[in-house]
């Protein structure tokens, strides 16, 4: 036994540290107890490999709230973010397309495949514009909750209908087409070229277990459209050192406010006393106590291993069994003696100092799904690689480089069990390097270290259940007022005094510091804490 | 007609945006690219190489010349020690300021001097007396900032001297391959940088040997755009945007004393005459009239302004230099200034200006209003005063800790 708090995070993930900074700013008395001896979770920056520093799983920034910075005064604390000026699509056949932020420039590109697709491209901007703005009004609140009579309750319900409604009826139907149909539907609604359409559709399945022709990926297309990089929707950067940088500006705003931090503490079990939370016990047998906890673990981790069966009602533990995690993606991170080139359009220019992606057609990205689907990796994956070393120098050695590949399909679920990933692990890695070096000729003799993470090493590190990176499917069931679960959402839990505040609560996930920040918002306006 | 600068079939060749403008009768970049953000961050987390050759450099020789420059401008250069560079301004009579620029000195009768504006007139006006001379060399001695966090390792490889213990605000000569540079700690960007001072027909190789190492340091050149933004960023306040040369001006409302353009901290005023000093010693004594200040600006005000009309809250790409009328309050029946340069700062994540404002509203944090205009219509948003230097990182100013 020892001192009390007022509030114990479990996981010092982004949102982690955000609940508590937050917490720790109304002057309550927080700790953040991490697992692992760095902080961050998934946003994490580790040196894997002497001088190289490897944004280890999520990899790039956008959806980050900007108020968050301010009210955090993050950019005080090192929150630093490279903007990426460029998308880049090389293609088989020796062609390739960049989409620049230079809009004629990306106007030019787009009309070797297609001249209509290309003037046609910054109508779908607009549209989409116009969607991230209403996303704003969604994420930035906890979701309302639709079955209560709650006077605020229905102000909020209120909110946000004068908000569809302002959009007029003409996007009002296109936004009931988002959340509905697949995100290849959706972009056939605007353009004709394959070359155009399959690097735009792998945003809806980034994370998801679905292919670009499964129904609802549009709306995972547009939750990756909702970000804002300094007031200008839709732009993607790299933070400075590696996402880890994200965290620890996060970490070091929280300890300004008086949080106190502890990493190799992981946590056995959540304390509870007649249906409340009082505590928790630490996996070396030490119980600190506390007046409430916040998990920043996956809805399925909080429940089912914080908090255990026994203290759940039966339908509870039944609805989060069938929660969807069933990640659907792994990592390999590769430190390069030099800067790989790719044969289509060689040379360090811009076109690659953004990100990368193989998604030469839609039947590609199917295929890669197909495989999946049966309980396999796929062998030709789509990937989402970039070279963060080419815009931050600090990342790698002078003339070094890193290539980090986020890479789908690779199911959690394989055909000999998750626990068997292991055996796989080389192979997969060696697919993706296979496929990358069909781009890049030379890539195998560059390689100076190589790690491979699959869904199953995801959930082993970083605790990420079924190495779902968004803990939890970005599915319309399981969202807004119904994430995690319905009648559990808003940051509560069944368990008294038990909070969460990870990506598995609304909005969802992506580094976005929204649960967390709202978490601690909604604990401080109830007066829970 | 503009001329060409000794870069130019170098900055030429990679100008592709055609970007550019007249800078002290020289075709200087803008941006290289369409669009400057890449400069910028380059400044800021690499290095960005810049072409600095339009400045005007004179130099100053003669057993005098520690007496005549503390004579002309505003500080001791007597105390000036040998290696160290200052920067100040000078004054007109009446203790209006003619221009800023920065003062080396090479030896112990030799100086280098660096301004906005021509000044060999207005230098050799002050002469007489003094056994010193004063030497036009701006067309003979080209100039290349290197700004950023990778400046110094960028240099290191190619010159011969330690620049790991080279001090902010020193200068040092360097032999690079077969001829010489000489190397001052001094910038424009408000970061750790260097600016190289070279003999126009050795300026090409020197560009090249740059680019060349600066490859692995993700160096790229980086135009006027992108300077624009840091020095805001630094508070660093320039010439005919922020304040006006005393020579040029019709009227008396736009001259400035040093301590109304936040340069009151270069002056020093107990010592033998110089230029100004009574007037200056006059103002110091009744106060002043203006002041420059930063301005943070609400960004959640201007969002709210946006969303008004429909609208996501746009940013300018470029810093600003327009004139911004600055108010007590959001009445705008009273204004007490104007801001004079502005930006969006992508590291600070805030709408930052400079301003000029009468003194007596100058207290730090207090809350001004600025005109912000959307939509066609003019409204104000709550501006909160600080220092200029609105970026100040610690790498600007130290040096690497010797294992």
């Amino acid at each position: 036994m020892s001192k009390r708090y007022d509030s114990i995070i479990i996981g010092g993930g982004h949102n982690g540290l955000i609940c508590a900074a937050y917490l720790a700013k109304a002057g309550r008395k927080v700790l953040v107890l991490e697992k692992r001896h760095v902080l961050g979770g998934a946003a994490v920056s580790e040196e894997l490999y002497p001088g190289f520093t490897f944004s280890v799983a999520s990899y790039v920034v956008s959806l980050f709230r900007p108020h968050i910075i301010r009210e955090l005064n993050l950019a005080k604390h090192g929150y630093e973010i490279i903007p990426m000026d460029c998308s880049f699509l090389p293609l088989p056949n020796g062609d390739s397309l960049a989409r620049w932020a230079d809009p004629q420039r990306s106007r030019r590109e787009i009309a070797r495949f297609s001249q209509k697709d290309a003037e046609t491209y910054p109508e779908f901007s607009r549209v989409m514009t116009h969607m991230g703005k209403l996303a704003k009004a969604v994420i930035d609140h906890p979701a309302p909750d639709i079955t209560s009579m709650n006077p605020r309750e229905l102000a909020n319900i209120f909110r946000l209908g004068r908000t569809f409604k302002g959009l007029g009826p003409e996007l009002l139907h296109l936004n009931t087409k988002l959340v509905t149909m697949s995100a290849l539907d959706f972009l056939d609604l605007w353009f004709e070229s394959d070359v155009l359409k399959a690097p735009m559709a792998v945003s809806g399945i980034i994370g998801t277990f679905q292919g670009v022709r499964s129904p609802g990926t549009a709306y995972v297309l547009l939750h990756h459209y909702m970000g804002q990089l300094d007031g200008s929707f839709r732009s993607w950067g790299f933070s400075k050192g590696g996402t880890g940088g994200v965290s620890l500006a996060c970490a070091s705003s929280a300890r300004s406010y008086g949080a106190e931090i502890r990493t190799e503490a992981a946590v056995q079990q959540v304390l509870i006393k007649n249906g409340e939370a009082r505590g928790v016990v630490l996996e070396n047998g030490d119980e600190i106590l506390a007046n409430s906890i916040v998990s920043n673990l996956d809805p399925n981790r909080t429940y089912l291993k914080m908090v255990g069966e026994s203290e759940l009602d039966d339908e509870v533990v039944k609805e989060i069994k069938r929660y969807k995690l069933r990640g659907s993606s792994g990592k390999v991170n590769l430190a390069l003696d030099r800067v790989p080139e790719f044969s289509c359009r060689p040379g360090d220019g811009d076109h690659i100092r953004g990100d990368v992606a193989i998604a030469p057609s839609i039947d590609y990205l199917e295929k890669a799904f197909d495989q999946a689907k049966y309980g396999e990796f796929s062998t030709r994956p789509y990937i989402n690689a970039v070279i963060p070393s080419l815009t931050d120098p600090s990342v790698a050695p002078p003339g070094k480089h890193i290539l980090s590949c986020f890479v789908q399909y690779a199911p959690y679920h394989i055909k000999e069990g998750a626990e068997n990933w292991p055996k796989y692990r080389e192979a997969f890695g060696d697919a993706v390097v296979d496929t990358m070096a069909e781009y890049i000729p030379g890539l195998k003799d560059m390689i100076l270290y190589r790690q491979v993470l699959t869904p199953w090493d995801i959930e082993q590190t970083m605790g990420l259940t079924e190495g779902n990176i968004f803990q939890g499917e970005l599915s319309l069931e399981q969202l807004l007022f119904q994430r995690p679960l319905a009648g559990y959402a808003k940051y509560k839990t069944s368990i008294n005094k038990l909070w969460m505040c990870g990506s598995g609560t609304h909005p969802g996930g992506g580094i976005m510091g929204a649960g967390g920040e709202l978490c601690a918002k909604t604990m401080l306006n109830a007066r829970a804490i | 007609m503009p001329i060409k600068s000794p870069f130019f079939p170098r900055t030429s060749q990679l100008c592709t945006s055609m970007y550019w403008k007249e800078w002290a009768g020289y075709h200087a970049v803008s941006s290289y690219g369409t669009l400057h953000d890449v400069e910028y961050f380059a400044f800021r987390y690499s290095a960005g190489l810049l072409d600095i050759t339009p400045l005007f450099k004179y130099k100053i020789t003669g057993t005098d010349s520690a007496s005549f420059l503390s004579r002309v401008m505003v500080r001791d250069i007597s105390q000036l020690k040998i290696g160290r560079v200052t920067y100040c301004c000078w004054c007109n009579e009446d203790g209006k300021v003619v221009d800023d620029g920065t003062v080396m000195r090479r030896g112990e009768n030799e100086f280098f001097v660096t301004s906005a504006d021509p000044c060999f007139s207005w230098f050799s006006r002050f002469t007489r007396g003094y056994d010193v001379e004063v030497n036009d060399i701006s067309d003979q001695i080209a100039g290349l900032a290197v700004q950023g966090p990778t400046s110094r390792d960028i240099l290191k490889k190619f010159c011969d001297v330690d620049l790991d213990s080279l001090k902010f605000f020193s200068t040092t000569s360097a032999k690079v391959k077969d001829f010489e540079i000489y190397i001052s700690r001094t910038g424009y960007t408000g970061d750790l940088g260097y600016e190289l001072w070279i003999e126009n027909e050795n300026a090409l190789t020197l560009w090249d040997l740059i680019m060349d190492y600066g490859k692995s340091y993700d160096l790229r050149p980086a135009g006027l755009a992108a300077l624009d933004v840091t020095r805001v960023e630094a508070g660093l306040i320039l010439k005919d945007v922020d304040y006006y040369n005393a020579l040029h001006t019709l009227i008396e409302d736009r001259m400035s004393s040093p301590y109304e353009i936040s340069l009151g901290w270069t002056v020093n005023l107990e010592r033998d005459p110089f230029n100004g000093q009574a007037a200056l010693k006059a103002e110091k004594q009744a106060g002043s009239n203006w002041a420059i200040v930063g301005l943070d600006i609400d960004w959640v005000e201007i969002e709210e302004l946006y969303n008004r009309h429909g609208l996501p809250p746009e940013v300018g790409s470029t810093a600003w230099r327009d004139s911004i009328p600055i108010y007590v309050d959001s009445s705008m029946n009273k204004q007490i200034g104007y801001a004079t340069s502005g930006t969006w700062s992508p590291i600070l994540k805030k709408n930052i200006a400079l301003a000029t404002i009468e003194k007596k509203y100058d207290q730090i944090d207090s809350k001004l209003q600025i005109e912000v205009t959307v939509e066609h219509k003019r409204h104000t948003v709550t501006a909160t005063v600080s220092k200029p230097q609105f970026y100040n990182p610690e790498r600007k100013t130290s040096n690497p800790v010797k294992s």
